[in-house]
């Protein structure tokens, strides 16, 4: 292996990538290489088809070693994706990996420019600036730190559930946050799930069950994250733990407290069955609920409110003694090394879309209701039965409610046209009653998918084209509040007005209010629509932007429970990837000071968030905590004596780059 | 000293440097890329970890090496990697655009953004608005005027050291 000397000169190699024809069909890159194989240092220079495949990095290598590089320079595609890559490759032929360094023309350039010329020159000053900077490089050292193996996941619902057993079996601890007094999420309230329509608490609750009993699971329902502080491999979590009123190691589960509750029949909105059942103020939230602890809402128990109850619950419970009315909020502390976030999505509310009647007509239901209708531990235990007590004849099932339409959400959820089309057959089974389904555009992508349409579509259930205008009493029923379905048939080109006596409305998802709150507590960044943003939508899909964190399920953007399960899976690996290599490395990118140039004025002290500064007090010169320091540079830009210099960000890098980047081209 | 690129065809065309944050402008400008958005060839951008990393220095560094505009990206309040990199950026920033203002420089050369990563959109308005206000604008400059000044000084240099000698002469005598 080639190992340059230490003070010999500078030896540049450039290399331009066609990124097949993505860079090449804008940038002349033959003229660009051309260019930079005339400017001082550089000993070659080449244009390559795809730098990155294998042939490439090895043109690189094998340059290093026979002509004697010291320096690299790439332009290609953006750093996210390949920095890594080409340090990698130099390193490898014997040359420090920070004497590389690469320039993006792909993204800033090629991709976002329409005139050649124009991009061409841009390119060559974009090089011209890595090759100015190249020669001021310092051979760096990459720094380890250890990874807590303890995970952190938030969010019980499917996606949360399933990453947490995988690590969990694998021997790792766990914790798992949930915000509700339950796990289980969406999945829990649904009947039957599409494509295969097996019943969903089938599958659910032995993972439900696993999770609850897992020895290696810390499972905090009812809880929030409130805090959280560090850096990828050491993070420290404050959770929130809100108080149930009933102990959990206590409670066994047996529901007698709720028996003997001083209210004799539920009489509060039941939230699980989204009101469209009743419950006392001490509940189990459904059957299958894990934990199985019993909880008491503050907003209705009568002992909670005014202190003054028989309080039967307590009595009930007799000498197991799970009842605590003064349970008070806890906060827990804990060390964790990575983290997945999956708190998953919310229903659009039909409210907001008032032309089809949610919340105005009593026979207008949103399709999360309609699963706790059809759901045998539902409030109507199975039977189809509206608020008026009948059983409907004829069903409008609307798809795309708050999905594809610019006033309200622009995005396809993807679920919808298969969730109403099961909703379709679930309705007709139970109810013999003819269904109407009114569609823009039928979607259905994925395994099974198609098969699962067609296979509907013969039941003989009707399926209009059209997007559907308006829902409005029918004027010739007098009380049964049956409706008239309004909308334009865009494969007959004509107006249909269906009389039906139940309108479902495939409502959409959408990110939660709060996902704001949560997306800076961790540190991470939303799309424009809210949902959280993965670090590369093809390359690094469950990953963010803040190391260590990772994303897994309808957060991350709507999909089915397959594909949650899946992301589960891949995040539940990069942990465990993480957690295995036992340290991660950090960029060298930190800063230091330079002694004797230092006065000692201390303005960096206070700036540096992560308090890596400090005086020392002996010399009076300002130290930083190299393990503490983070890179960011704020100091540096600060230090009235100019003695604070950071590592790859050298003032006097970024002035070569200046340079070269305002450099005339020849072009 | 380098001089603003050679126009193209005849006509002038102005520079843009851009400093970039890592985590959230640099992002959205990839986003851009990736959703090919297209807006004007003018800016260069160099990529920084924090805006908190951007010195006065490399503003005016910038000007005096031909840069018509200089465009600062960084992440939203709030939102920056390193907690308030981007309230230090700001802070600065408010001093270094009156100092700039001193210098004859007008002041829409001289712009900070906040544009999240997910902003690529936002990249696109910004750097086309900056760059028409550019070419409204016309050619800073700087390298010429300093070229001027570089002459003048040499003159006056010149001057001083003739009638210095004329003195010791005198002096002499
Ligand atoms: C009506 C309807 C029917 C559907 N039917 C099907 C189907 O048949 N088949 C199918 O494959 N898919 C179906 N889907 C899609 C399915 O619901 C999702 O794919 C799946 O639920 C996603 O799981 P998740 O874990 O990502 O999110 P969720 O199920 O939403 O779970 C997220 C969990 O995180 C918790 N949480 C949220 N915020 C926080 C916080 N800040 N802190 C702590 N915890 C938090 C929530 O309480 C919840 O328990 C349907 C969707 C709808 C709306
Ligand atoms: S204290 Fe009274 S109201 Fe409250 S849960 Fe117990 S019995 Fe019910
Ligand atoms: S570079 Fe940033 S993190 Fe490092 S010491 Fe300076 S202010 Fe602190
Ligand atoms: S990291 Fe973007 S402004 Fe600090």
């Amino acid at each position: 292996m080639y190992i340059p000397k230490k003070h010999e000169p500078v030896r540049i190699g450039f290399y331009i990538c066609h990124c097949g024809v993505n860079i090449a069909s804008m940038v002349d890159v033959k003229e660009v290489a051309k260019y930079v194989g005339t400017l001082p240092n550089v000993v070659v220079s080449r244009d390559y088809k795809y730098m990155c495949s294998d042939p490439g990095q090895e043109m690189i290598q094998q340059d290093i070693i026979e002509n004697r590089l010291n320096r690299v320079v790439v332009a290609a595609c953006s750093p996210m994706l390949h920095e890594q890559t080409f340090r990698k490759a130099t390193e490898k032929a014997g040359i420090n990996p920070f004497f590389f360094q690469m320039v993006n023309i792909r993204e800033h350039d090629a991709w976002v420019h329409t005139d050649r010329l124009e991009a061409t020159r841009k390119a060559m000053a974009l090089a011209r600036a890595a090759i100015q900077r190249v020669p001021l490089h310092k051979p760096l050292e990459v720094k380890k730190v250890a990874v807590h193996p303890n995970v952190l996941i938030v969010g019980g619902g499917i996606a949360g559930i399933h990453a947490a057993l995988v690590l969990a079996n694998a021997g790792k601890r766990v914790y798992l946050v949930e915000r509700d007094p339950t796990i289980g999420g969406h999945m829990a309230k649904f009947d039957k799930t599409f494509p295969t329509l097996d019943c969903a608490m089938c599958v659910l609750s032995p993972k439900m069950a696993a999770v609850g009993s897992h020895p290696n699971i810390t499972l905090w329902t009812y809880s929030e994250v409130a805090k959280v502080d560090g850096y990828v491999g050491n993070y420290k979590v404050v959770v929130r733990r809100k108080p149930r009123y009933v102990l959990e190691d206590l409670c066994t589960g047996c529901q007698e407290c709720v028996e003997a509750c001083v209210y004799k029949e539920p009489k509060f909105r039941d939230e699980f069955n989204l009101g469209l059942g009743k419950r006392k103020p001490i509940r189990l939230p459904f059957p299958q609920a894990i934990p199985p602890v019993t909880l008491i809402d503050p907003e209705t128990c009568i002992e909670l409110k005014s202190g003054k109850c028989k309080k039967t619950c307590l009595e009930a419970c007799g000498d197991r003694k799970a009842i605590d009315f003064k349970q008070q909020e806890e906060l827990r502390e804990i060390l964790v090394g990575t983290i997945i976030v999956a708190t998953g999505y919310q229903i659009f509310d039909a409210k907001r879309t008032p032309y089809y009647g949610y919340g105005v007509y009593p026979n207008v239901y949103n399709a999360l209701e309609v699963e706790r209708l059809i759901n045998a531990s539902g409030p109507t235990n199975g039977e189809l039965v509206m608020r008026n007590g009948q059983v409907p004849k004829k069903v409008a099932v609307i798809h795309c409610v708050g999905s594809r339409d610019e006033n309200t959400n622009r995005w396809c959820s993807r679920v919808c046209c298969l969730y109403s089309l099961k909703l379709a057959h679930l309705i007709h089974e139970r109810t013999n009653a003819e269904i109407v389904n009114f569609y823009i555009d039928m979607r259905t992508p994925g395994k099974g998918m198609e098969e699962f349409y067609n296979r509907l579509s013969e039941e003989g259930m009707m399926l209009v084209r059209g997007k559907v205008a308006d829902v409005y009493p029918d004027p010739t029923d007098g009380t049964t509040g049956r409706l008239i379905v309004q909308a334009e048939d865009t494969l007959m080109s004509r107006i249909l007005k269906i009389p039906v006596d139940m309108v479902v409305l495939s409502v959409g998802l959408e990110p939660h209010p709060d996902s704001d709150k949560i997306r800076r507590l961790f540190n991470m960044s939303c799309s424009s629509e809210g949902w959280f943003l993965e670090r590369h939508p093809k390359l690094a899909p469950v990953s963010t932007f803040t190391d260590g964190i990772f994303l897994a399920g309808c957060c991350q953007g709507p999909k089915d429970i397959p594909d949650s399960v899946a992301q589960a899976g891949a995040a539940a690996a990069e942990c465990f990837s993480l957690i295995d290599k036992g340290h991660i490395e950090q960029e060298p990118n930190t800063a230091f000071v330079v002694e004797k140039e230092c006065s000692g004025c201390k303005s960096c002290i206070p700036l540096c968030p992560y308090t890596a500064i400090s005086l020392l007090e002996d010399k009076k010169k300002a130290y930083i905590n190299e393990a503490l320091c983070k890179g960011c540079g704020t100091c540096v830009a600060s230090c009235p004596s100019g003695s604070i210099v950071q590592n790859l960000f050298e003032d006097a890098e970024v002035f070569s780059e200046i340079e070269g980047l305002l450099a005339p081209v020849p072009v | 000293m380098n001089a603003t690129p050679k126009p193209t065809n005849g006509s002038w065309s102005p520079s843009l440097v851009a400093f970039f944050c890592n985590w959230c402008t640099y992002t959205a400008a990839d986003l851009a890329g990736v959703s090919r958005m297209k807006y004007a060839p003018n800016i260069r951008t160099i990529r920084l970890m924090c805006s908190g990393r951007v010195d006065p220095q490399f503003i005016l560094d910038a000007f005096s090496k031909g840069a018509d505009g200089v465009l600062i990206g960084g992440c939203h309040p709030n939102d920056c990697h390193y907690a308030e990199g981007n309230y230090k950026c700001l802070r600065r920033f408010r001093l270094i655009k009156r100092m700039v203002a001193d210098l004859g420089i007008e002041e829409q050369r001289l712009r900070l953004e906040w544009i999240s990563a997910a902003e690529g959109e936002k990249v696109k308005t910004v750097v086309n608005e900056m760059v028409d206000q550019l070419k409204a604008l016309g050619p800073l400059g700087i390298p010429k005027q300093f070229a001027e000044w570089d002459a003048e000084m040499t003159r006056l240099e010149h001057a001083a050291q003739t009638s210095q000698s004329a003195e010791s002469e005198v002096a002499h005598a």
